[in-house]
């Protein structure tokens, strides 16, 4: 119904979006652990340049097959990911290409160079290279991932914070006016340190269930408990660390995206001294009645801790969907037009754009043009319930991602601990290496709740208040998306199978050489 | 500097990185001669391990190529890839097939068996090739797409690019003429595939097969390759010009490009002779073994002369046969002034990258593949 008006159909846009999330959330099983692992496998490799003792090298060994076995399907899924921008959403291809792609293209020259230069040497260098060449092969894939991970999350978060930029109405796009706005927007800043801290934890999470589950079988102690004493470290500064820039983003989202963090908190009605929702009665499966609800039913909150989250003041005003809809006063005093007004100042943009084209240059529409542009997008709006995301989703999303990054701070605490001052092997630990393998799953549950929430969160938008989705898309028949939807759906979920199974059995192997 | 050049730079970038990638297609060619090279267990496994440790090079410079082409040209990464969906998506599937199969072929646990991870190295070793080379022909032969910015300003439909039939790519496939390119793309990929392997790969039956493998596929690829080349210099071809961007027909347009062009023409004849003389030499001494080098240059040099006489002197690159004026010139279809000189700058790092490339390559690369190393070291 929402995209009546439109000649394209709702089901190419949907299944757009489908394929895109399917593609993401995929490249995210796997992304993660290659920037954790790549960390530890450092740290582990390090450990034997220095020592030079046989074990570390065969522990650096032991983790990099596993790591070897993730990587390439990372790549796999990350090649789709960067080509379904020009496939499945042409017209944003148009739009943003000229800011869009320079983060693309520098992330192939610096980042993916690097990373696949060195990660030959790392496996195949052993015997090949000196040990110092070796250990810097290693770390310069970590590091390659990673600069890879910052050029990708400053193109995402250019999307859901658009700065450096103005509109050309000859062009009809918009062009980057300042590289470093871009590259180094504090949303883009936020949203690397979290993703980064994130997927230490994931590589930390891994490491541990493995050594859990040696501990559990009795065998590879010494792989095991040195390992754990690694992982352990990492995982805890890594779920501190996150916690921290969690903060960040979650302040960033408040000040850049208001409505994403209504969602995320269920918050109909806003107002100063908010109290963030531990718990409420938001049902999973169907959007609520937020413009006649105040708040939802059975709400715990923690008092004012939404308002200090989101602007840093016991006494802050957070704005709730209601509030966003029919416009508010911000912190600072400023007015926030409802989307009703933003609606009609996006059509005229449009319009304006339209006279600009024709020919009708004139003061006032140029005039329209730098005023309104801002609300673009909000032109192709037909009515405001399309600007409120899907509330369940984000809500309950959000907690599962910071619930359990709560139980993987106490985890690794506690973990680190016993680990560091107590004999873990004993087998009064056996309940704590059975935790640490029931957290690899959660892990990978909560760092794709974080996702969810970042990009379920920011809906209808491909670029925040300039471009909803249904005017991004490309010229498709939905049949043609859906046969490859599911072309990639089986091929990915074929090739996991593939990949659990070959770890599974790298695992049970252990290390091949003796450990003396 | 000017705009002008700034767009030509980027021309210039984007066809060194598409040169650079036919090359590294070497890796596919090789591929697709897998059960031909190997003829037990053990030989496949050494050809796959040989290309196995240069794949990430392709997959990168297929990745960068695209990026480079998003960022310089993004109206060209959001009307061709958008359009041509069914091309590009099945070029992209075997890719994906190709990146795990190195790493699982022969791991325990693999659930697949090796055999089907090194079907799925050919399907990608023939497939990948042949529609690159088709896509690339496209650039001479035209598409059937539309393109109109205002649409933008359309509350009903505001895509800007369309395709203008229902294939969505796969028509490129129906003119013969980008067939012959793709098929001579995919000899070419063989060719240098079988350079490699002979220079890679320390074991007397798989070089003895490799060689004669090279006449097989010199053969066809001269004569296609040939054939397109002919045909293309003396047809018609899509220009511009420079100063209302207006899109004409332009007889011998492409031969008109090469003469106006004397460098590019020395560029390609370089890369010919080159091309040619790795031939010649491999087939004659079967000692020699460096082929891959001159025969890599060589092939460098003559794709890049060609993209630049399909985008430089005022010619639609990606040109429209649906409607001339929709066709994109490196002028029409470019990022603004700012980005591309932002770009530039971070272009100057290139040689720094390809230098550590090469260090770490060179590393890696000092002894060719054995029996013995396959058995005791490090392998897929």
């Amino acid at each position: 119904m929402m995209y009546q008006l439109l000649d394209i159909s709702a089901s190419t846009i949907d299944w757009s979006r489908g394929q895109f999330a399917l593609t993401a959330i995929y490249h995210w099983l796997f992304v993660p652990l290659t920037l954790g692992l790549a960390l530890i496998m450092g740290i582990v490799e390090t450990c034997y340049y220095r020592t030079r003792k046989r074990f570390w090298k065969d522990a650096a060994k032991f983790w990099q097959k596993l790591f070897g076995v993730n990587f390439a399907m990372g790549v796999a899924t990350g090649i789709i990911l960067e080509f379904e921008f020009g496939t499945n959403w042409s017209n944003y291809s148009w739009f943003v290409g000229d800011i869009f792609g320079a983060p693309l293209a520098i992330e192939g020259i610096l980042a993916f160079f690097m990373e696949s230069t060195f990660v030959a040497v790392m496996f195949f260098g052993w015997k090949k290279v000196s040990p110092g060449f070796h250990l810097a092969s290693t770390w310069l894939t970590g590091i390659g991932a990673t600069l890879s991970a910052w050029w990708i999350l400053v193109a995402n978060a250019w999307m859901q914070y658009p700065v450096g930029q103005t509109f050309n109405p000859d062009t009809m796009r918009f062009e980057m006016n300042s590289f470093f706005d871009v590259a180094l927007s504090p949303f883009a800043v936020g949203k690397f340190c979290h993703t980064v801290t994130s997927s230490w934890i994931i590589g930390a999470v891994f490491v541990v269930g493995v050594c859990s589950w040696y501990l559990l079988k009795r065998r590879e102690q010494l792989l095991a408990v040195n390992s754990l004493k690694v992982a352990t470290i990492v995982g805890l500064a890594a779920s501190l660390l996150a916690a921290a820039t969690g903060h960040d983003s979650a302040y960033q989202v408040a000040q850049t995206q208001p409505m994403k963090l209504a969602a995320m908190e269920a918050l109909y009605q806003g107002g100063k001294a908010q109290s963030l929702s531990l718990v409420a009665g938001v049902s999973p499966f169907q959007q609520p009645d937020y413009l006649h609800q105040q708040e939802p039913p059975f709400k715990i909150g923690a008092p004012y801790a939404l308002s200090v989250l989101a602007t840093n003041s016991f006494e802050g005003y957070v704005p709730g969907v209601q509030n966003i809809l029919a416009g508010y006063t911000k912190n600072d005093g400023t007015k926030e037009p409802s989307v009703a007004e933003k609606m009609a100042r996006g059509r005229r943009a449009i319009v304006a754009l339209q006279q600009y084209r024709a020919g009708k240059r004139t003061p006032e529409v140029k005039q329209t043009l730098r005023d309104d542009m801002k609300y673009f997008g909000y032109g192709y709006v037909k009515s405001p319930d399309q600007v409120v995301p899907n509330i369940p989703i984000n809500f309950w999303a959000f907690r599962i991602m910071v619930g359990l990054g709560m139980l993987f701070i106490l985890y690794f605490l506690f973990a680190g601990h016993i680990t560091w001052h107590k004999n873990i092997a004993d087998d009064k630990w056996r309940w704590l290496c059975r935790a640490g393998i029931a957290l690899v799953p959660l892990a990978y549950i909560a760092t794709e709740s974080g996702w969810i929430v970042a990009e379920m969160g920011r809906q209808p938008w491909t670029i925040q208040d300039l471009l909803p989705t249904w005017a991004a898309v490309s010229d498709l028949n939905s049949g043609s998306i859906i046969i490859t939807f599911f072309l990639f759906l089986a091929l990915f979920t074929t090739m996991l199978a593939v990949e659990i199974n070959i770890l599974f059995k790298q695992i049970k192997k252990g290390m091949e050489a003796p450990s003396v | 500097m000017s705009y002008s050049f700034f767009q030509h730079y980027w021309w210039f970038l984007v066809s060194l990185l598409g040169a650079l990638l036919v090359f590294l297609m070497f890796v596919q060619g090789a591929n697709s001669l897998i059960f031909s090279l190997g003829h037990t267990p053990e030989e496949r496994r050494m050809v796959v391990n040989s290309t196995g440790r240069k794949w990430e090079f392709t997959f990168t410079t297929l990745v960068t190529f695209g990026g480079a082409f998003f960022a310089s040209f993004p109206l060209f990464y959001s009307t061709s890839f958008g359009g041509a969906y069914w091309l590009w998506m099945t070029i992209l599937f075997t890719f994906v097939l190709q990146a795990v199969s190195y790493e699982f072929q022969n791991k325990l646990g693999n659930l697949l068996g090796t055999r089907t991870f090194q079907w799925f190295l050919i399907i990608n070793g023939l497939v990948g090739p042949l529609l690159l080379g088709g896509a690339v022909a496209t650039f001479f032969d035209g598409s059937n797409f539309l393109v109109d910015k205002q649409n933008l300003t359309n509350f009903m439909q505001p895509v800007i690019s369309k395709w203008a039939n229902a294939s969505h790519g796969l028509d490129a496939l129906l003119d013969p003429w980008n067939l012959i390119f793709g098929l001579a793309v995919f000899f070419l990929a063989r060719i240098l595939g079988l350079f490699y392997i002979i220079n890679n790969v320390d074991n007397k039956a798989i070089n003895e097969r490799a060689h004669r493998q090279l006449l097989y596929n010199v053969v066809p690829f001269l004569v296609l390759f040939l054939a397109f080349l002919v045909r293309t210099l003396l047809k018609e071809g899509y220009a511009y010009q420079p100063e209302t961007g207006v899109i004409f027909m332009e007889p011998m347009k492409y031969l008109h490009n090469l003469l106006d062009m004397w460098y590019v023409t020395l560029i390609i004849l370089i890369g010919v002779v080159l091309l040619l003389f790795a031939v010649g030499r491999t087939l004659l001494r079967p000692t020699y073994m460096r082929g891959i080098w001159p025969a890599g240059i060589g092939v460098v040099l003559v794709v890049l002369g060609l993209l630049l006489c399909a985008g430089w002197n005022n010619t639609a690159y990606y040109p429209s046969t649906a409607n001339l004026q929709s066709s994109l010139t490196i002028a029409n279809s470019c990022s603004s002034l700012f980005t591309l000189k932002t770009m530039s700058v971070v272009s100057l790092l290139i040689p720094f990258v390809l230098a550590y490339i090469f260090l770490a390559w060179r590393a890696i690369d000092r002894k060719a593949i054995t029996q013995e190393e396959i058995e005791n070291d490090e392998a897929y």
